[in-house]
């Protein structure tokens, strides 16, 4: 006769059966019936029922309570025994194995590619050739950087703006404080926010002094390279970051009552909003006339001038005002979630 | 060049454009707009397709500017691009409209505009991944797609959300970085960023058998980056989370498109940047074979342990992942071809069974547990029967998508002849009865009687027009899947050939 073991409701088999049928297990089963037998009796439990259910629970508890204790000493002496440290040891000298090996083949792979500087690489081709000898030609701008970028490969650059644009997207839905009141999780950032507010102004007078001076010079500094990007060395993203750099310190000198005369969140929206617009609706211009090889109005002009280059000075006016936005919109939600 | 022709210039300028111009709108003019710009987009493509089959014109490049390819930026569009780009508008503005009512409710109202401008960034995204033909276009755009995949997790303000987006950030950077990297050397060896001069070059380079060891590392480090991003099996463990815990809309987007659009890049640098010769004989094909092989069968035991229906789901993408890499590892033809059919039939099916999973959670109390997911067929019908849909189609049910898939997996496995065959077959028939386990169990589940002591909020009022709306359209596209597969899989087979 075979043995029915004592245990057979928790053995695998009759688990896994249960579990095919209706994705519980003997445990939620247990829970239910109880609750089920409770609700079956009386509406109102006796006294004694209550105090039975309650010693029930208790003694379950306490079951509970020791069988942890013993799975955590045991886990305990496990960690002791040999077996264990051997698979940690195992965990940590592989990720160091793999590291390692992953180090070594790019760097010989590195030892692998074409010798630094030398003409006859691969990247000498006819490509470089033209940017290089045709590009003020073709495209009016005596920085060819800027002529690379914002004419021959602008696709890239409308792409790499909206990367910008989307980053300060993703910073403002994670951290931007909410005027909904209604939501409860907006209570406890407006508390966040008072917070801040506490420990600003700072006033410290040096600060003030030297940043009254440096500001407007750092501004200046910034839009002349913003201006003068398709001619000398500089350009959006550059200059942009140089004026964005000036606002960040003029608002740890003399704090956000000062800032928010001149610059809050609407106008942030307002001036990314109409430089990508403009970007992408010039751009998409210069791309459908160049693609059906339409007359395009955009003409290079004189190089060296201010206003030549076709539409590389206003671009990168657009891309610094953009660069310049995201960096502040950045530092003031990281400070308060608010502009 | 026909003003038809620039349509695929108009899907990527139109979302990209209107992205900057949603964010200062009002919450219903933003979710107004975003429907309309995804209808345009949508309209624009099947528009595409026709006059694409109708003309016959194989596969044509479209200058992004006034100078010529190396030089300046260029997209190129045929057979392939079109249906893959239409597949991925349907899917996007169907999740989007069935994820609607979770959105606004899972979302601040001052944070929902934002959260179209993600998913118009992302459409023009994953439409100029499609379009692309320059590797380093490609990258920018995809730096755009992780980040937008980032905000979409954490745009449901939870604990969980942002333990789930910065896994999923930590994992992500690591494969962009891997092919950022890879775009560098390449650059290096090559001279060049256009797909198709680099391919002559690389051909050029594996005839002289100069700088064999760099190319090898490029192919290695750019399939293994996407592959990570793409949630191939070993790099899989930010899946759960991410897809498991933010808005339904979301888990749809990130599943059926997001990873997909990786998947098609990857495709693409197989045929148009490297070429299928020169892949087979790095020997990457034969390890993404191994992985996607262990894959199918552990991401269905992991499904099957899961007791939190979104989770399932999500883990069985995981396994589906696998048959993808497993159609490319095969490395012929049909195996290719039944990868991107299988890229169509998993997006459309998962985007519905997630949506439908979320349904099917509102109609129980907002409970994703199995327990407590008992009868919710009954209370949520249209729910129910789209899950079912999408489940038998997982399953390879004849008549939909999934069985077609299956069924040219198997042939194209028979057709490569070697261990692989009886490899694939053996993985392929253990797959499908772990698959069968847990999506019947869980449709068992949903059409049970409920628990005796269960009760539910009764919902009174509509469940929201777009919803079923959504769900009935999904279903029809499901069917339409399998049942036209014939002419679908014709269409792949000939982009294929038009796109190396």
């Amino acid at each position: 006769m075979a043995k029915i073991r004592n245990d057979y409701e928790h053995s695998w088999w009759p688990r896994l059966l249960q579990w095919l049928e209706d994705g519980s297990t003997t445990l939620d089963d247990e829970l239910t019936d109880e609750i089920v037998e409770s609700r079956e009796g009386h509406l109102l439990p006796s006294h004694e029922d209550v105090a039975a259910h309650e010693a029930r629970l208790e003694e379950r508890h306490r079951k509970t309570l020791e069988d942890e204790q013993a799975m955590y000493d045991h886990a305990h002496q496990w960690s002791k025994t040999k077996g264990a440290r051997l698979v940690d040891w195992i965990y940590r000298i592989m990720a160091v194995v793999i590291c390692v090996s992953i180090i070594w083949v790019l760097l010989q792979t590195a030892s692998y590619l074409p010798p630094f500087g030398s003409p006859d690489n691969p990247v000498n081709n006819e490509v470089s050739q033209r940017y290089i000898e045709k590009g003020m030609e073709e495209t009016g701008a005596v920085n060819i950087v800027a002529g690379m970028i914002l004419d021959y490969r602008a696709f890239d650059t409308l792409g790499e703006s909206n990367v910008l644009f989307i980053a300060a997207c993703s910073v403002l839905i994670l951290l931007r404080v909410s005027s909904d009141k209604k939501h409860p999780g907006s209570v406890h950032q407006l508390e966040v926010e008072a917070d801040d507010r506490m420990y600003e102004p700072k006033n410290d007078m040096i600060l003030q002094h030297i940043t009254a001076f440096l500001v407007p010079m750092i501004l200046v500094y910034g839009v002349y390279g913003v201006m003068n990007g398709h001619i000398s060395p500089g350009g959006g993203f550059s200059g942009g970051a140089i004026m964005g750099a000036a606002l960040i310190l003029y608002l740890n000198a003399f704090g956000f009552k000062r800032t928010e005369r001149f610059f809050t969140f609407k106008t942030f929206k307002v001036v990314s909003v109409c430089a990508l617009s403009f970007y992408a609706i010039s751009k998409a211009y210069s791309f459908f006339t160049g693609a059906n090889h339409l007359h395009s109005f955009i003409t290079p002009g004189t190089p060296g001038m201010l206003f030549s280059a076709g539409l590389i000075p206003y671009l990168n006016i657009a891309v610094g005002a953009v660069v310049c936005c995201t960096m502040y919109a950045f530092y003031t939600h990281f400070r308060k979630g608010d502009m | 060049m026909e003003l038809w022709q620039s349509i695929p210039f108009a899907c990527i300028l139109l979302p990209l454009g209107s992205a900057a111009a949603t964010s200062v709108m009002k919450r219903n003019l933003a979710k107004y707009w975003t429907f309309f710009v995804m209808t345009a987009v949508t309209t624009l493509s099947i528009i595409f397709v026709v006059l694409m089959s109708r003309f016959e014109a194989g596969s044509y490049t479209y200058m992004m500017g006034h100078y010529p390819a190396p030089w300046g930026n260029e997209i190129r569009a045929g057979m392939l691009e079109a249906v893959t780009a239409l597949f991925f508008n349907v899917i996007m503005m169907l999740s989007l409209m069935g994820g609607l009512k979770k959105l606004e409710e899972h979302l601040l109202i001052d944070k929902q505009p934002l959260y179209y401008v993600m998913l118009l960034l992302l459409t023009a995204a994953l439409m100029a991944q499609v379009y692309t033909n320059d590797l380093f276009t490609a990258y920018v755009f995809l730096e755009i797609m992780t980040i937008a995949a980032c905000s979409l997790i954490t745009a449901r303000t939870r604990g969980r959300t942002l333990v789930a987006a910065t896994r999923y950030m930590i994992m992500n950077l690591l494969g962009s970085g891997l092919f950022l990297l890879g775009i560098t050397l390449l650059y290096d060896l090559t001279g060049h960023l256009l797909m198709s001069n680099i391919k002559e070059a690389v051909a050029e380079l594996a005839r002289s058998g100069q700088y064999q060891m760099p190319l090898t590392v490029v192919v290695a480090i750019m399939s293994i980056g996407l592959g990570i991003k793409s949630a191939l099996f070993p790099f899989h463990t930010w899946v759960p989370d991410a897809y498991g815990y933010s808005t339904p809309t979301s888990a749809a987007v990130l599943s059926s498109l997001v990873s997909k659009g990786y998947i098609f890049l990857l495709l693409k640098i197989f045929y148009r940047v490297i070429g299928l010769d020169v892949i087979a004989s790095t020997g990457i094909l034969d390890i993404l074979f191994v992985f996607a092989l262990v894959g199918m069968v552990m991401g269905s035991i992991s499904a099957i342990r899961q007791s939190d229906i979104r989770r399932m789901i999500a883990f069985s993408s995981v396994a589906q992942i696998g048959y993808i890499f497993m159609g490319m590892g095969l490395g012929n033809e049909q195996g290719m071809t039944a990868a991107v059919f299988h890229i169509f039939a998993h997006a459309v099916c998962k985007a519905m069974l997630f949506l439908a999973a979320g349904g099917l959670a509102d109609a129980s109390g907002n409970s994703k547990q199995f327990r407590d997911l008992r009868g919710s067929g009954f209370r949520s019908p249209i729910a129910g029967v789209a899950f079912t849909i999408g489940a038998l189609s997982m399953v390879g049910f004849p008549f939909l998508g999934g069985f077609t898939s299956k069924m040219n997996f198997a042939m194209a496995a028979m057709g490569s002849g070697d261990i692989r065959m009886m490899l694939v077959l053996i993985v392929l028939v253990i797959s499908t009865w772990l698959n069968t386990i847990y999506f019947l169990k869980t449709v068992i589940t949903i059409y049970r009687k409920p628990l005796p002591e269960a009760s539910y909020p009764v919902e009174r009022g509509r469940r929201g027009f777009c919803f079923n709306e959504s769900l009935v359209l999904f279903s029809l596209v499901n069917v339409a899947l399998g049942l036209f597969s014939q002419g679908i899989i014709e269409a792949i087979s000939n982009g294929l050939r038009n796109f190396g």
